[in-house]
């Protein structure tokens, strides 16, 4: 049993890329749920978007990067909310629910599709699109920073995310308190109410998913980005609950709350997974119990349980308040 | 918007019992899915051997299964066979020397031919202790010249699609209508049907294989249970503390991720098929094809829809469905044991939907994303008809059906679910509320 590298690893999740990747979406997902009452389950989406836009016009359409960053951050994501908005915030909420998801599987298929492989890449995706990113990169690529966690490139990764993570947090601590951010909460809390009081509901839960999907847009990008591929399998469905349980479990509708999840959940996920696979190397998990297959299974099964013991037991996560719960009491 | 608290139940002796006999059966069936295939080993001079795969609707590989291989020498006399398995696996072991491998076309599944007829017998030449591949790529059947045949075909399979669809969502519809819950773990129930099948009629039970028409009404029976114990010890006690639909929603979502990933981790993920009926011509009726199995198919989800029709029309406790998800409260006043009522949709919804993974297992495969992918289309269908009506889930499968297999006209095969999602979006921009559904502000 390899313990520094377990200890390394968790540390990597607490810090590391996927919690900037996760912890980006989730913020996102606060926007749209905890401050909004959206259900977006299609937050993958929104991430892919960020991903293929980039990646589709430097390496299909061969744009620069800067039309890159303005396609994946600004194009992609609005028209993605458009598509999913207009139908379906006028409705009750379940019915955003089940278009995202719709709209997810339609990413996967459509991004996986050999008819589209000219645009897409299908399967296999995008690649090589990144490197006026990393022509930026003031860290050696041979050495190793921060503890020696990072080689060269992925700390140039992580720094630029470590700043965007900051600005958006800083952000939504600005939006929310401004009036803008009080007729988001009053729209979660009573849409009915917002909308007698003269606040056009259907236009300002527009503006928060669009917005919430940008920053998952960020996230999708900057994965892209440190993993220098888009591909469909990286945004499938499931990769949206990832986001969720990070937002629950750090508390919906905190401003830290969506951060604090992400690191807690990446920690915990990095530090099974990697003790898992010593194990399973080691010869300590009996075969017919676990195979080095099933090992990357377990973590989604864990964000399905952990899913539905906070929904369950406890909303609020562990820094959020009950008063301002859209899971509790509707 | 939240459901009040439910008044405690009595505790009803027959329960305890079905509890039991459940929780031994849940036993048996795991102790069968742990048990280790047994895998022989054979040894021979030499073999050849080959994986036949083509695509599937998806356009994911998978294995043709059932497919006959005949190895004979240069003069034409016939040495060994071979039949790919499931996986499209074979191999043929021979003493060395030069044969001609032949495909035998006749056995190819419907719908799959070779890319290259005329490389068909190849011809191997095999020395001592070798292990040769043969390669046999399939590529989809040609289309059928005329198009208005094509139509008639694709409408046939579209219906069949749509009555396992139907088949699948009355219970998510009436879920919904009863207790106001959007059941995203719905699809796994048709899953579970699935994979269920796949254990009684492929892995045995203690090495006793059920053959599949008995093995079908014990898996509805299972799901039944399964749809009765999900209701018991997880939705019951959420409504009876009175929690929210949007945490039961999301709580939803989390069994269907975890169900999801619980299968694909037992059942792994390679798309399996069942036994029986897995051999089949099909009738060439003139306008369309047909298989045996896929009428069968169609005419059971006929009855069986029907059979669910009358019974909501005519049975007390189908009229209390219709009564609870028209309206709860004044259902509740009326003296309708409301608690009763969502058991029964529970267990008959989730046996409805195990029933419709046994026919998707017989016409198609197996695989541990099926009922998330049909899920959608239920959604879809569900939508289209109108959410919470059981006639409305009826006509909207069916018209989802329809329209999934008739929109491969336009877009490519592998992109033909796209169309029924875009659907979705289309009907909730233009009438909300369903075709058949109620006018009434739904925001």
């Amino acid at each position: 049993m390899d313990w520094g590298g377990i200890i390394e690893n968790t540390f990597r999740g607490l810090i590391g890329e996927q919690f900037i990747y996760f912890g980006l979406a989730a913020i996102g997902l606060n926007m749209h749920f905890g401050y909004t009452g959206l259900l977006n389950f299609g937050q993958a989406v929104f991430m892919a978007a960020g991903a293929y836009g980039l990646s589709m016009a430097v390496a299909t359409l061969g744009l620069n990067f800067w039309w890159g960053l303005v396609l994946g951050i600004v194009v992609f994501p609005l028209i993605l909310a458009a598509i999913m908005g207009v139908p379906t915030l006028r409705l009750r909420a379940d019915y955003l629910a089940i278009v995202t998801i719709a709209a997810s599987e339609m990413f996967r298929i459509i991004a996986r599709s050999p008819s589209l492989d000219r645009w897409t890449g299908s399967s296999d995706g995008l690649t090589a699109f990144a490197n006026t990113f990393y022509d930026f990169s003031p860290f050696d690529t041979q050495k190793r920073y921060f503890f020696g966690l990072f080689i060269g490139n992925q700390m140039w990764v992580v720094l630029v995310g470590w700043i965007v993570l900051s600005l958006v947090v800083l952000a939504v601590f600005l939006m929310m308190r401004s009036p803008w951010g009080r007729v988001l909460k009053a729209i979660r809390e009573d849409e009915d109410a917002a909308r007698s009081l003269g606040k056009n509901a259907y236009w300002f839960k527009m503006q928060a998913l669009a917005i919430g999907g940008v920053f998952g847009a960020l996230g999708g990008m900057l994965r892209a980005i440190g993993t220098q591929s888009a591909q469909p399998q990286s945004f499938i469905t499931d990769i949206t609950f990832f986001a969720w349980v990070a937002l629950i479990l750090g508390g919906a509708a905190k401003v830290g709350g969506p951060v604090a999840g992400a690191a807690i959940l990446y920690g915990i996920l990095n530090f099974t997974d990697v003790f898992l696979r010593n194990s399973v190397a080691d010869g300590w998990m009996p075969e017919w119990l676990m195979t080095g297959t099933q090992v990357g299974q377990v973590r989604f099964m864990m964000i399905g349980l952990a899913l539905i013991l906070l929904a369950a037991f406890r909303p609020q996560g562990l820094f959020g308040s009950k008063e301002e719960m859209a899971l509790d009491d509707r | 918007m939240s459901h009040r608290p439910v008044s405690k139940q009595r505790v009803n002796p027959v329960t305890s019992v079905l509890r039991t006999v459940v929780a031994a059966v849940v036993a048996v069936l795991a102790i069968a899915a742990l048990a280790p295939s047994v895998a022989s080993a054979q040894s021979d001079d030499a073999e050849v051997k080959g994986r036949l795969q083509a695509r599937d609707a998806e356009g994911e590989r998978v294995g043709v299964g059932g497919v006959e291989f005949i190895a004979s020498d240069l003069s034409g006399n016939e040495i060994a066979r071979g039949v790919s398995d499931e996986e499209g696996n074979w191999s043929i072991q021979l003493p060395p020397g030069t044969y001609d491998v032949l495909l035998n076309v006749d056995t190819l599944p419907d719908g799959r031919e070779l890319r290259n007829p005329d490389k068909n017998p190849a011809q191997v030449r095999l020395i001592e202790g070798d292990s040769k591949s043969a390669l046999f790529p399939l590529g989809e059947a040609q289309a059928s010249t005329s198009s208005e045949i094509e139509i008639v075909q694709l409408t046939v399979d579209g219906l069949k699609l749509g009555l396992i669809i139907a088949m699948c969502a009355i219970g998510l519809s009436l879920i919904y209508g009863t207790t106001g819950l959007t059941n995203f773990a719905h699809g796994e129930a048709v899953t579970f049907g699935a994979v269920m099948a796949y254990l009684l009629n492929v892995t045995g039970i203690f090495g006793l294989r059920i053959h599949l028409l008995i093995a079908a009404p014990l898996v509805i029976v299972i799901s039944g249970c399964a749809g009765w114990l999900f209701n018991r010890f997880v939705w019951f006690p959420m409504r009876r503390r009175g929690a929210s639909l949007i945490s039961a929603l999301v709580m939803s979502i989390g069994f269907s991720i975890f169900f999801r990933y619980v299968i694909l981790y037992q059942f792994g993920g390679r798309a399996k098929r069942l036994t029986d009926y897995q051999l089949q011509t099909a009738w060439d009726l003139g306008w369309f094809r047909l298989l045996p199995k896929d009428l069968v198919i169609m005419v059971l989800s006929i009855v069986v829809l029907l059979g669910v029709g009358i019974a909501l029309q005519t049975t007390r406790v189908g009229k209390a469905m219709r009564a609870v998800a028209d309206n709860r409260d004044l259902a509740e006043s009326s003296g309708i044991d409301v608690e009763r009522v969502i058991r029964w949709v529970w267990v008959t919804g989730t046996a409805l939907a195990g029933f419709g993974g046994v026919l998707f297992a017989t016409t198609e495969s197996i695989n541990w994303e099926m009922g998330f992918r049909i899920l959608l289309l239920m959604f879809a269908g569900v939508t289209l008809g109108g959410l919470g009506t059981a006639y409305g889930a009826l006509f909207g499968s069916i018209s989802v059906g329809l329209f999934v297999q008739l929109s491969t006209l336009v877009i490519p095969t592998d992109m033909k679910n796209v169309g029924a999602l875009l659907m979705l979006v289309v009907i909730l921009l233009v009438r909300p509320q369903g075709l058949l559904g109620r006018k009434e502000r739904v925001g």
